[in-house]
């Protein structure tokens, strides 16, 4: 069912020890195993996580380590087996709200003394998603910005402009539909994808405070805030800007849309322009905007899903764990990894540099100064896993069935009374 | 010859009882497999679905307490209706079996291949067939869709629409499972006598008089396993709605298996209480067709002694 691969790096390490020996000789001894389950499945992050493995392998010549990387979509229902079965020393997870269920039932390791080591103090702008009841369980890896990709080549054919406010993304889009497109391509047959949406929605309408405010439970979904970002999100629908039959595509399988032409913008994750250069749009053709203000009254804030290494409380080897877990958002490690080569993302660690991409730039920049509201994980991290398993399939459901709205909106506060008990 | 006289009553505990003690023997590790991995877990089932629990930490008892949300929860009642609809559509497996049976049942020149060709879809995997009619329903390349067109019909979302999507699984699924029961009925028709045949025709019966009265009543214990394979294929329709739909677009196109599975074990799942309570509806509806089952096998065991 799951990809796996075990890659036993010793003989090349011990081969590598020779050339580099001396140099291993200032770091501390590690020996035994160290175990890593990663999801880091798709080919750049897999040649990533398999790169920082050697590399760390020769620093550690007595080290030996065992990698097994497992489908990412499988690895979000095996962690809980392995977890209680089988711990690895380290392993890949989400952060904020994501953790929570692992943190409670004590499945991952209390790592706040790592964090009180120097060079975790460039960590500081991600340490809070990594808090929880004031300890640190686990350290980031990587994180990325969301955003509206748009295809250039289409905007400068109709001679638009990037919208600097809701009203003028609406009238962006209606001369896209009037010129026989559609605005926006979506999959939502991955749930999540209606979640992006929801999120920026939200964060536009009522601000970034009442979003987590609602996410955390505090507000109810009955809230006339909230009417107030669907009759947002309906003006979008009712005019058709996302693509038909959106219900029966993946992700991946909505891109073709985009590159295409058939779907003009996307809103979606960094993550998202790896595969879509490789589809055969450069530069010319595919652009960013941030998502625009709609309520002028409240600050922009972004999403930014943050991806971490978490040490299992089953750990057999935590020492070289941790090590390994320093080593990942060490500053050079940072700025490799996250480079246009690899990653292609932001890195976590202030001392590293923003690979020089377009699309990293424009991400990094905007985050750090253009996010005055704050920064949100995603909607299925900021929300207990429960809460964003109702609420985006109620999204998806209201993006075919608007009118659906009073009965989505009752059947979700009826959730969040029962799981934010 | 005078020794062999004196063996009985030094003959062993065992030798003694060999004939009662011997079948159970055999039948050990069979029974001690079945009480683990079957009985076990029915009541193991049932004493979860009385308890809040997230499957990593602590239980809480909440007695009826999941049951009583399922009473009120929409998306239960969504996929026991699909259920329904599964069971009794899943069972034009059997007519459409042993039509394609009776139309292979000749004998011309690589009568062979095409009975293997037929029989096909039941050998691949069930995920390959879903990944197949996945690809046949695509709303912008389909086959179905570019056939739809030739006729100037729009296209039909089926996997997307909550009103055509749990008709577009279980027609994915009735493509191997026909398969199965035509096999079914293929070694039943090699089994039918054929002097009763030659007498009825002699009687003037043909067709469809010929088939009712004459061919299936001699099909009857075929019928009766391709009934319980395809009941049994109906309600843990899990893997084609997974690989398919994953229960969407919004659980339209969720079984009870399917939901279990999803609030208990899926990604966003941990609620193990409630999966269990599920589990047992599930657990009760099967009942009543093992009952069913196990009453009309003993009802033919007395017949026929």
């Amino acid at each position: 069912m799951f990809l796996k691969s075990k890659s036993v790096l010793a003989s090349l390490a011990a081969t590598v020890a020779l050339t580099t020996g001396a140099w291993a000789e200032s770091h501390a001894k590690l020996s035994g195993d160290l175990v890593i389950f990663s999801d880091m499945s798709n080919p750049a992050p897999r040649a990533v996580m398999e790169g920082m493995v050697e590399r760390f392998g020769e620093m550690h010549p007595d080290l030996n380590i065992e990698l097994t990387v497992i489908d990412r979509e499988a690895y979000k229902t095996q962690i809980r087996n392995f977890l209680t079965a089988n711990a690895p020393d380290v392993a890949n997870w989400y952060a904020a709200n994501r953790m929570k269920p692992y943190v409670d039932a004590g499945l991952f390791e209390d790592i706040s003394d790592v964090w009180t080591d120097p060079t975790l103090a460039d960590l500081a702008s991600t340490k809070g998603a990594m808090t929880l009841d004031g300890k640190q369980w686990g350290v980031p890896y990587t994180y990325y910005q969301w955003g509206v990709y748009y295809r250039k080549d289409i905007y400068e054919e109709l001679g638009l402009n990037e919208p600097a406010n809701f009203e003028e993304m609406k009238s962006n889009c209606q001369a896209i539909l009037d010129s026989g497109r559609k605005c926006y391509a979506l999959g939502s047959k991955n749930y999540w994808t209606t979640g992006g949406w929801f999120d920026y929605l939200n964060m536009r309408t009522n601000g970034y405070d009442y979003h987590a405010k609602l996410t955390g439970g505090e507000i109810p979904w009955t809230d006339e805030g909230v009417a107030k970002t669907f009759a947002n999100w309906r003006e979008l629908l009712d005019m058709g800007a996302f693509i038909d039959n959106h219900t029966a595509y993946s992700w991946q399988e909505s891109l073709p849309f985009f590159v295409s032409g058939d779907a003009v913008e996307i809103l979606k994750g960094n993550f998202a322009v790896a595969p879509l250069r490789d589809a055969g749009l450069d530069d010319s053709k595919l652009d960013f905007y941030q998502f625009p203000a709609i309520n002028p009254d409240v600050e922009l804030a972004e999403d930014a899903p943050t991806d971490t290494f978490h040490i299992p409380s089953g750990a057999q080897n935590k020492e070289a764990a941790k090590e390994f877990l320093k080593f990942v958002v060490s500053a050079d490690n940072q700025t490799l990894i996250n480079n246009g080569d690899n990653l292609g993302q932001l890195p976590v660690n202030a001392k590293s540099s923003v690979d020089d991409d377009k699309f990293l730039k424009e991400g990094f920049v905007m985050l750090s100064q253009n996010s005055p509201g704050g920064v949100a994980q995603f909607f299925d991290r900021d929300a207990p896993a429960e809460m964003a398993k109702v609420a985006m399939e109620g999204f998806q459901e209201f993006m075919v069935k608007p009118d659906n709205l009073d009965k989505i909106l009752d059947r979700l506060d009826r959730a969040a009374k029962r799981i934010y008990k | 010859m005078s020794l062999s006289t004196e063996t009985p009553t030094q003959s062993s505990w065992y030798k003694r009882n060999e004939i009662a003690v011997t079948p159970w023997l055999f039948l050990i590790p069979g029974v001690a497999f079945f009480l683990l991995y079957v009985i076990y877990p029915i009541f193991s089932s049932v004493s979860v679905s009385f308890y809040d629990w997230d499957g990593l930490g602590e239980a809480t008892w909440v007695g009826l307490g999941n049951y009583e949300e399922l009473y009120w929860d929409d998306a239960f009642y969504v996929s026991l209706r699909n259920n329904l609809i599964w069971l009794v559509l899943y069972l034009l497996a059997i007519p459409a079996g042993l039509l394609i049976a009776l139309f292979l049942n000749q004998k011309v020149t690589g009568i062979r291949l095409y009975k293997a060709l037929f029989f096909f879809p039941f050998v691949i995997s069930q995920v390959v067939v879903g990944l197949v009619f996945t690809w046949f329903y695509d709303p912008s390349f389909g086959l179905l869709n570019q056939f739809l067109g030739l006729f100037g019909i729009d296209p039909v979302n089926v996997l997307g629409d909550e009103r055509y999507v749990t008709y577009g699984i279980i027609a994915a699924g009735l493509w191997p499972q026909t398969a199965y029961c035509m096999i079914l009925y293929l070694t039943g028709l090699n089994a039918v006598d054929p002097e009763q045949i030659e007498a009825a025709r002699l009687d003037g019966a043909k067709g469809w008089r010929m088939l009712w009265h004459i061919i299936v009543p001699q099909l009857k214990p075929a019928t009766f396993i391709a009934f319980v394979v395809t009941i049994i294929g109906a309600l843990r329709s899990f893997d084609l709605i997974s690989i398919m739909t994953n229960g969407g677009p919004f659980g339209e196109s969720r079984v009870l298996s399917f939901y279990m599975f999803e609030v208990a074990l899926s990604e966003y799942g941990f609620r193990m209480g409630y999966g269990a309570a599920i589990a047992v509806v599930l657990f009760i509806i099967m009942l009543f067709f093992i009952a069913y089952f196990l009453y009309s096998m003993y009802q033919d065991d007395k017949g026929g002694r």
